[in-house]
């Protein structure tokens, strides 16, 4: 199963993320595994330092930018 | 017993509600008179800031969140960076990395753990809120340029001398910096430093222009406010040539959402406002409906405003209810504010640091709140006090702080910015 993660502390920009990611998921038709990540010391895990991120199968994949569903879409394919 | 699990609570909220209507203290002038306030000052707020101030500002928080690679300014706060020029980053880079202020923290742990380390992260930490474009524009603008301009310089100034102070109080400790370089997106290929520049200075000189007061300074500050329509009008037609040059906005768009504001200051020239009002609403039709740049432009336009203008709608509420308008009522009495933040005494500027440090201002909303207390006597050096300590702490944000950095630099850091913020508003209330 794919997995998806949204690393933010809870901003409206990190919201808009995680819908965008539900979009994409949705539309992949696989099933896809979203998790929210909003403790700031997990987040520093990733390596991250810009909110909100977006970590697909453990990789980052963006950070700082609030990715449309069809750009999060074409990282799953 | 299953019956209250399940109804318990409305019931309980029907009996609280039906308390508040029976002890309704309408008798009572000064609930009144509260509410009448609020509902004066937000019309006061709605009139005289938001046109020409808010809506400017947020298109230039919009432009910088757009515009401006966040990636090639953190390489300037890495591990490897150059320590001197890292505390000069650290102290400016809030005003284009924290705009929105939920980004700080992330930013700051990442700053202390895997990058230039406790000193500039802790400058960051300090100045970031206090700088961003949003709350320096409101401040000149409601509570004057003098605070405005000593709240930037003071933030800028007193984070560095924090975060050296962390630093050299806590110099035995090793970095933590084992978590590994961060990892930076790409810096996308933007557009030459010298377009931005231009871009940002236009923006920046319509919101200084059609904000321009006639004031009582040299004849030079009077001929420009004679001017000042004109010069917004120039700044607006650059900013126009700028959409068609460097945005891919074609010029017959720009020429068709020209024409209504050019055609009301000719037809209408006592009525600066229409003008003005067609021509923000031409810009934002058509930003919002470009692919590219200038959609993306738009869209954290609206996103600043979404997020900032209904907080900052019941700050003001709240403000107006318990302080009212400058020289009137609200709930509070005068007498107790200037009482404990009156004049600059020590204890003033002491007590409003430390208040500041553990209340939570929404983003923006200390701009109102500090208004109604200086309408009560707040002195304003306490003013300064708290402006620096207020939005750089809160309760929430300390929790935070000590997961990341532990119990004992927090507590030093907080002492820190109590005391820095009471010497800076002691000083500044002497001064001026």
């Amino acid at each position: 199963m794919r997995k998806i993660q949204i690393l933010g502390t809870g901003c409206p920009k990190c919201l808009q993320l995680a819908r965008n990611a539900e979009a994409a998921a949705q539309r992949l038709g696989a099933e896809v595994e979203i998790e929210k990540i909003e403790d700031v010391n997990r987040i520093l895990k990733f390596g991250v330092m810009l909110t909100p991120a977006l970590v697909v199968d453990g990789e980052v994949k963006s950070a700082g930018r609030v990715l449309t569903p069809e750009e999060i879409l074409a990282l799953l394919r | 017993m299953e019956f209250w699990k399940r109804e318990g609570k409305k019931i309980a909220y029907f009996v609280a509600a039906f308390l508040g209507l029976y002890y309704l203290p309408l008798g009572h002038g000064r609930l009144a008179h509260s509410f009448v306030e609020a509902l004066q000052l937000v019309k006061w707020y709605a009139r005289e800031h938001v046109l020409l101030c808010l809506i400017p500002a947020f298109f230039i928080a919009g432009a910088i969140s757009v515009f401006i690679s966040q990636a090639s300014v953190i390489k300037y706060l890495g591990a490897r960076a150059n320590k001197f020029l890292a505390y000069g980053v650290a102290s400016v880079s809030g005003s284009i990395l924290a705009v929105c202020s939920c980004t700080v923290l992330p930013l700051f742990a990442g700053i202390y753990r895997m990058g230039a380390g406790l000193g500039p992260a802790t400058a960051f930490l300090y100045s970031g809120p206090a700088i961003n474009v949003l709350a320096v524009i409101l401040t000149a603008r409601v509570l004057g340029l003098k605070l405005g301009v000593a709240r930037a310089v003071g933030a800028i100034l007193f984070s560095v001398v924090i975060g050296l102070g962390m630093q050299l109080i806590f110099r035995a400790e090793k970095n933590p910096a084992a978590a590994g370089p961060a990892e930076t997106p790409e810096p996308q290929t933007g557009r030459p430093l010298w377009q931005n520049a231009v871009y940002f200075a236009l923006l920046v000189g319509i919101l200084v222009f059609a904000n321009w007061a006639p004031g009582a300074g040299p004849g030079i500050w009077r001929g420009l406010y004679a001017l000042k329509w004109w010069l917004t009008g120039g700044f607006a037609l650059g900013l126009a040539a700028v959409l068609v040059l460097w945005l891919g906005v074609k010029f017959w768009q720009v020429l068709l959402i020209s024409l209504p504001p050019v055609l009301l200051s000719w037809l209408w020239p006592q009525q600066p406002l229409a003008a003005f009002v067609a021509a923000v609403v031409g810009l934002s039709v058509l930003t919002s409906l470009q692919p590219g740049e200038a959609g993306e432009w738009f869209r954290s336009t609206w996103d600043f405003a979404k997020q900032i203008l209904p907080l900052l709608l019941l700050g003001v509420l709240i403000a107006g209810v318990l302080l009212g308008r400058p020289g009137e009522e609200g709930l509070i009495p005068g007498q107790w504010v200037s009482a404990l933040v009156g004049g600059n005494s020590l204890g003033s500027n002491f007590f409003a640091a430390f208040a500041g440090a553990f209340m939570y201002f929404a983003t923006l909303t200390e701009v109102p709140i500090l208004q109604g207390l200086i309408g009560h006597g707040m002195g304003q050096g306490p003013a300064l006090a708290l402006l620096l300590a207020g939005p750089a702490l809160s309760l929430p944000n300390m929790l935070v702080i000590r997961s990341v950095m532990g119990t004992k630099k927090t507590a030093v850091y907080v002492m820190l910015v109590v005391v820095m913020a009471t010497l800076s508003g002691y000083l500044f209330g002497a001064l001026f």
